[in-house]
């Protein structure tokens, strides 16, 4: 099993291995974040600001001191320092980094998979029923695509609060219309075929036909789009939590964190850019293995 | 002829249609969502003479449809009502910024337009070159990067380690047109970036499909040098993907300014709707979130428009 996984692995190009080893780091901070987390989720630790492990001192003086450079940073004591350094209020940055993957993660797959429920849903209706549905749908859908995403967002949570309950929901209506036109566009193609055609003269419902006949034969570029959302809606939901109005402390969360460290940027104090860079590295994991798995669909379709 | 007139109109007649149903929804929209918009803008404290004060002022006191009617008319004589915060005119508190926010996306347009559309045709010329390649990684990279990334990277670049450019992009009225270029640098570098990744992958990829097409192919029979077909043959032919994704962007760039303005503290409308979100200025939202709406539908429609122009094909649908 492993030996199949690693070879089929191999197979693979460099770029869709780098994506997913990107992807594996993200899933085990996802999981293991309070083992692998050297310090409490909030707990303070030192001053704010301190400098990581780029502010290590290596030279001889201090290794004959106190022994190879590296054993300032250690792990678990809270006299020691953090690798990544802390924060504006003095918390561990690497531990805020690894729960902010929870919680900003979680969320995100939250609302890319409600996103995808009530696109697909929508899509594949539109398609199998067509005549005045589809034309209701559609025209909705328009309407909600003339606007901007961002200041739609906006306007509905300077009403609504930003709770993360209406953030969920804001962003998974506005997102779903792109998964409605993708869905409708796919099933489109689906619904006039002879196996659908002979299902719908056997009797069976709507429902069933959406389920057994559309939606497996909708995967692949359905799945490639999931990839694509999902990096979408992590940025959306890292620029919003950046302009303040997303997931509000305690939580940790990237977007979130980088707004809190941004101040001091000027001043040559970069901490802020480690959940920056920690939001790009995952989209861009992400967004590689998508770029494999769309080449290697359209392949399989050459070949047949 | 005729077929083109009533195209456009009828894509006039549904960008009208989207710009009232937005409005309907900024102005009375509010309503529809749970809850008491006085006592959740005021807090469980209020007394019952404050909620009724701050109902009457907003107007929540009448109906739906005289409500819509009465700020629609206010918005056609630009009188915007008063920010709750600081209860100054929301129409003076937008002008300037307005004024601000086109100048950054005009500057950055003027910059990202030509490189963008040169650099994708470089591009499409030389596809699968090593200069392709790298164009293409950097694109993926910058599409992939948080806006705020970008722009924090420049800032830490060109600002900190070498003070070319100041890292606040702070302009006021009575500055000198190159100064207001000194100090939006950064800014309009990073919407330069962001929007040249996006705009050149898809003029590439315009010109690209044009290129597979047997017109091309013959042309290079003929012995026709590969920049001669791209110029006079590819260009002309994919010019409405092209403008479509340039005008597209530009709509974004309006919008697009947004966390750029907060990154730079740049007095735009981007940043003044951010805080007003935050303070629940609604009065602000709701003018501020209309200019942005009807611009990027307008300029949505300029491209509608201009493709149906660029591209005898599509004013015969089938």
């Amino acid at each position: 099993m492993i030996a199949r996984l690693t070879r089929s692995f191999l197979k693979v190009p460099w770029s869709a291995q780098l994506g997913f080893v990107i992807i594996a780091l993200n899933v085990i901070a996802f999981v293991f974040a309070p083992v692998l987390a050297p310090y409490p989720e909030t707990q303070i630790i030192g001053r704010g600001w301190e400098p990581g492990f780029w502010a290590m001192d290596c030279s001889d003086e201090a290794v004959s001191q106190r022994g190879p450079c590296w054993s300032e940073f250690n792990t678990g004591r809270v006299e020691g320092k953090a690798w990544l350094g802390t924060d504006h209020l003095g918390r561990d940055l690497l531990t805020r980094l690894l729960y902010g993957a929870r919680n900003t993660i979680s969320i995100a797959l939250l609302i890319t998979g409600l996103s995808f429920f009530i696109g697909m849903t929508f899509g594949f209706l539109a398609a199998t029923m067509r005549g005045w549905v589809d034309q209701l749908i559609s025209r909705i859908v328009d309407i909600m695509m003339a606007y901007p995403t961002l200041i739609f967002a906006l306007i509905i949570l300077s009403v609504a609060g930003t709770s993360t309950l209406v953030l969920v929901l804001v962003i998974a209506i506005l997102d779903s219309t792109r998964v409605f036109r993708l869905s409708r566009a796919v099933a489109m193609d689906i619904v006039v075929t002879e196996y659908v055609e002979s299902a719908r003269l056997r009797g069976e419902g709507l429902l069933w036909l959406m389920r057994r006949e559309i939606l497996p034969n909708t995967l692949p570029p359905l799945i490639a789009e999931f990839g694509l959302r999902f990096c979408f809606v992590f940025l959306f939901l890292s620029a919003l939590s950046f302009l303040g109005l997303g997931l509000q402390p305690p939580m940790a969360d990237w977007g979130s964190m980088v707004k809190e460290n941004s101040g001091v940027i000027t001043f040559g104090v970069y901490n802020a850019l480690i959940p920056a860079f920690a939001i790009a590295f995952i989209t861009i994991g992400v967004n590689l293995v998508v770029d494999w798995f769309l080449r290697k669909a359209a392949g399989l379709r050459d070949e047949y | 002829m005729n077929s083109l007139g009533s195209l456009i109109v009828r894509r006039l007649a549904f960008a009208i249609l989207t710009l009232f149903i937005i409005s309907v929804l900024i102005s009375v929209g509010v309503e529809l969502l749970p809850g008491d918009l006085a006592r959740s803008l005021l807090g469980q404290m209020a007394t019952p003479e404050t909620l009724a004060a701050l109902r009457k002022e907003l107007g929540l006191d009448q109906p739906y449809h005289i409500r819509y009617l009465a700020w629609l008319g206010d918005v056609f004589r630009w009188d915007l009502g008063r920010s709750l915060a600081n209860n100054i005119l929301v129409s003076e508190l937008i002008g300037v910024r307005l004024e601000n926010t086109l100048f950054l996306a005009a500057v950055a347009a003027v910059i990202a337009v030509p490189v963008s559309v040169i650099l994708g045709l470089v591009a499409a010329l030389y596809r699968e070159s090593f200069f392709d390649k790298f164009v293409s990684m950097t694109t993926l990279t910058t599409i992939s990067f948080p806006e705020f990334l970008v722009a924090y990277i420049l800032m830490v670049i060109f600002s900190v380690q070498f003070p070319f450019f100041p890292s606040m992009a702070n302009v006021t009225h009575d500055m000198a047109f190159w100064d207001r270029l000194h100090a939006v640098a950064l800014p309009v570098m990073t919407l330069v970036l962001v929007v040249v990744a996006h705009m050149m992958r898809l003029t590439r990829a315009a010109i690209i499909n044009v290129l597979s097409r047997p017109y091309i192919e013959m042309a290079e029979l003929k012995g026709m040098s590969s920049a001669w077909i791209i110029v006079w043959h590819a260009l002309p032919n994919s010019l409405a993907p092209i403008i479509n994704v340039i005008v597209i962007n530009i709509a974004y760039l309006v919008v697009g300014v947004v966390v750029v303005e907060v990154v730079f503290v740049y007095p735009g409308l981007g940043q003044l709707l951010v805080d007003s979100v935050s303070n629940r200025d609604l009065p602000v939202v709701q003018a501020s979130g209309l200019i942005f709406a009807a611009t990027f539908i307008f300029l949505n429609l300029t491209a509608d428009i201009l493709s149906i122009l660029a591209n005898p094909r599509l004013r015969h649908p089938k």
